[in-house]
């Protein structure tokens, strides 16, 4: 095995039934991604991006075909294990930002931690580094009701990153933003990729792909195009880092 | 994650509706309460009707004389004179388990004084009675056996007499009364011994020795005794035993062949007792199982509540499993939130059960006796329903799928 692969997807399916009706969400996908790649994944609604997503997230299970994550098997895995997996390897971003409602930034960065099991203190001084990271270390104790949009996000990102995780998946991370804070979120982005993180991003916009350093296109449930291509370069807005 | 961590997320997720989390424990509250107030009532009930029979004394038999039989009707027991005097030297003697015997005759009577009169239960009984029923005597003596052997007239006179005679507080000793015609010489006088559990006053009586009430009242001392004998057995233990022990004996004496009634009966007080523990003992467990099914119904609402709060935060439970929640993380949250809801309804239905059961205490002056078990238990058994109603929303809520939780809107 590879030292530096971290996702290997052999002929992966994913077949859903409801009643007589067979849905082929994915259908034989087989994708590698390297220690350090930057992956966007692009398709139309309806061409398995998200299930794909999904069962790279840990959240479901291939229905045949082998999933190998960080050199771990992961299909046919418990759920206590893939939760375990998704805690210590994994790190979520969602169109929906996804954050506990009526609890500050500092403990939604702390959460992942809680379930690691890491002590009070420590929980605490690494989700502030994270929140730091991302540029709202003013921002600690705010509710999400109390931030924008862009800054919701960047907590979300914080919390994806506070248990130091091999792989950070986005699933349309700037889908809910307008196209200014669009920009800054993936400056962020790029900037965790270049410090070493490997970056999985599901998107249906060409200009958020192109901040990526390999586009793969999905149709009905398989991958019609794979290419490396040169990551444009996500300049933030000078006003908008808060 | 931490056990403090975990009450820490029960206690704010129950905290952010105030309203519903009060209105959830409701029914616990006021099963527990009810609970509470019950037992209290019941244990000082129960404590009432003991003291009641401890202070008529709990080894006391009596031994009452037989019934008439004529053309097939049948009198009560004492209607007709079956125990003789030699009987009652029998019990005395005879009878290993029996401490001491003291015949008693009675008869109602006016005591009349130098100013009032008052008509009283005259009871002529032997220096032990006032032993066996664990009455001392306040001012003066009480009847001694040379009393008893020479007839003299002597009597000791119950508070309330003293109270009607010559007001609260006198000392009527060495004072002149009549009984009837029969003057007689104050020697002693009773100590209160207050109201029966049927509400008899015990101290509207007056004690002559028996000798001089056969005599004067009953025209002679013949074989048979015109009442009954109060027994006292050795202790509450041997009650059982003395009550057997002089069946036998009083069946040998007179001369009953197997199968024959006897012709008297003895009085158990400590069975009257029992029996009387009993029905407060089904009053207080009748009324505790209705407590019991409203505190059931209080863990129906906290399912019913818990099922609500696991559909609403769906979402909530979701997040927790993509960032790495373990199923059994989600279900110790939701059965720490639902144990949480139901210990504070016990806890609070303590309070309220303890203040309600001093409030009728004190407002209808009855008995209560709060027993630490009684609270320790309610609350246990308060956690054990909130764990029983909790666990199934709870396994549903660890079971949901992370995907559809994640999209749940």
């Amino acid at each position: 095995m590879d030292e530096g692969r971290v996702i290997e997807l052999t002929d992966v399916t994913k077949v859903y039934r409801t009643g007589d009706v067979e849905l082929r969400a994915l259908d034989g996908v087989s994708i590698n991604v390297e220690k350090g790649e930057f992956v966007a994944v692009m398709g139309s609604s309806g061409s398995g991006k998200s299930t794909l997503m999904n069962i790279v997230g840990c959240l479901d299970r291939p229905t045949t075909g082998a999933y190998v994550l960080a050199g771990r098997r992961v299909s046919g895995m418990s759920r206590s294990e893939l939760a375990r997996i998704r805690n210590q390897t994994l790190g979520f971003v969602f169109q929906q930002f996804n954050l506990l409602s009526r609890t500050t930034a500092l403990e939604n960065v702390e959460l992942p931690l809680e379930y690691a099991g890491i002590p009070a203190k420590a929980r605490r001084s690494r989700a502030t580094r994270a929140l730091d990271r991302v540029g709202l270390a003013q921002r600690l104790h705010h509710h999400p009701n109390q931030l924008s949009g862009g800054q919701q996000q960047r907590v979300a990102i914080a919390r994806a990153i506070v248990n130091d995780p091999k792989v950070i998946l986005a699933d349309e991370p700037t889908g809910a933003l307008d196209s200014r804070t669009s920009v800054d979120v993936m400056a962020i982005f790029q900037e965790l990729w270049r410090s070493g993180i490997t970056i999985v991003l599901v998107t249906h916009e060409a200009e958020v792909a192109a901040f990526a350093s390999r586009v793969v296109i999905m149709r009905d449930g398989r991958v019609v195009s794979d290419r490396t291509q040169q990551a444009k370069r996500a300049e933030p807005a000078p006003e908008a880092t808060l | 994650m931490s056990p403090i961590q975990t009450l820490r997320v029960a206690l704010r997720a129950i905290l952010r509706n105030k309203l519903r989390a009060f209105l959830t424990t409701l029914g616990i509250v006021i099963g527990v309460g009810a609970v509470i107030a019950m037992m209290a009532i019941g244990a000082g009930a129960k404590q009432r009707v003991e003291e009641a029979f401890a202070a008529m004394g709990t080894n006391v038999l009596i031994v009452l004389p037989g019934s008439t039989s004529s053309s097939g009707v049948h009198g009560g027991f004492g209607s007709l004179p079956t125990l003789t005097w030699e009987d009652v030297t029998a019990i005395r003697t005879d009878v290993g388990t029996v401490k001491s015997v003291a015949p008693t005759l009675r008869s109602s009577m006016p005591v009349i004084g130098e100013v009032q009169n008052w008509t009283t239960s005259i009871t002529g009984t032997s220096p032990e009675y006032f032993d066996i029923r664990s009455w001392p005597i306040a001012l003066g003596v009480g009847i001694t056996q040379p009393d008893v052997d020479g007839g003299t007239k002597v009597i000791v006179l119950g508070q309330t007499v003293v109270d009607k005679l010559y007001g609260p507080n006198a000392n009527p000793v060495g004072q002149a009364v009549r009984v009837g015609s029969t003057p007689f010489q104050v020697v002693g006088v009773a100590g209160r011994k207050g109201q029966s559990a049927t509400g008899q006053d015990y101290d509207d009586a007056a004690f002559i020795p028996y000798t001089t009430f056969a005599r004067k009242v009953q025209g002679g001392l013949g074989k048979y005794l015109q009442g009954s004998i109060m027994v006292a057995a050795t202790s509450s233990d041997t009650t059982s035993r003395a009550q057997q022990d002089i069946t036998a004996l009083l069946r040998d004496r007179h001369h009953l062949a197997v199968g024959d009634d006897d012709d008297f009966s003895i009085r158990n007080l400590s069975e009257i007792a029992n029996a009387q523990q009993q029905g407060t003992d089904t009053m207080t467990t009748l009324l505790a199982s209705v407590a019991a099914v409203s505190l059931l119904v209080g863990g129906i609402g906290i399912m019913n509540i818990m099922l609500v709060s696991v559909t609403e935060r769906t979402r909530e439970i979701g997040i927790r499993m993509a960032v790495g929640a373990e199923p059994h993380h989600i279900l110790i949250q939701f059965l720490i939130e639902a144990l949480s809801l139901a210990v504070a309804g016990g806890v609070i239905g303590v309070a309220l059960g303890v203040g309600l059961a001093v409030w009728l205490a004190a407002r209808f002056q009855w008995p209560t006796l709060i027993q630490p078990d009684v609270i320790t238990v309610s609350v246990a058994f308060s956690a054990l329903v909130g764990i029983v109603f909790g666990i199934y929303p709870a396994r549903k809520a660890s079971q949901l799928d992370p995907i559809d939780a994640l999209r749940f809107e």
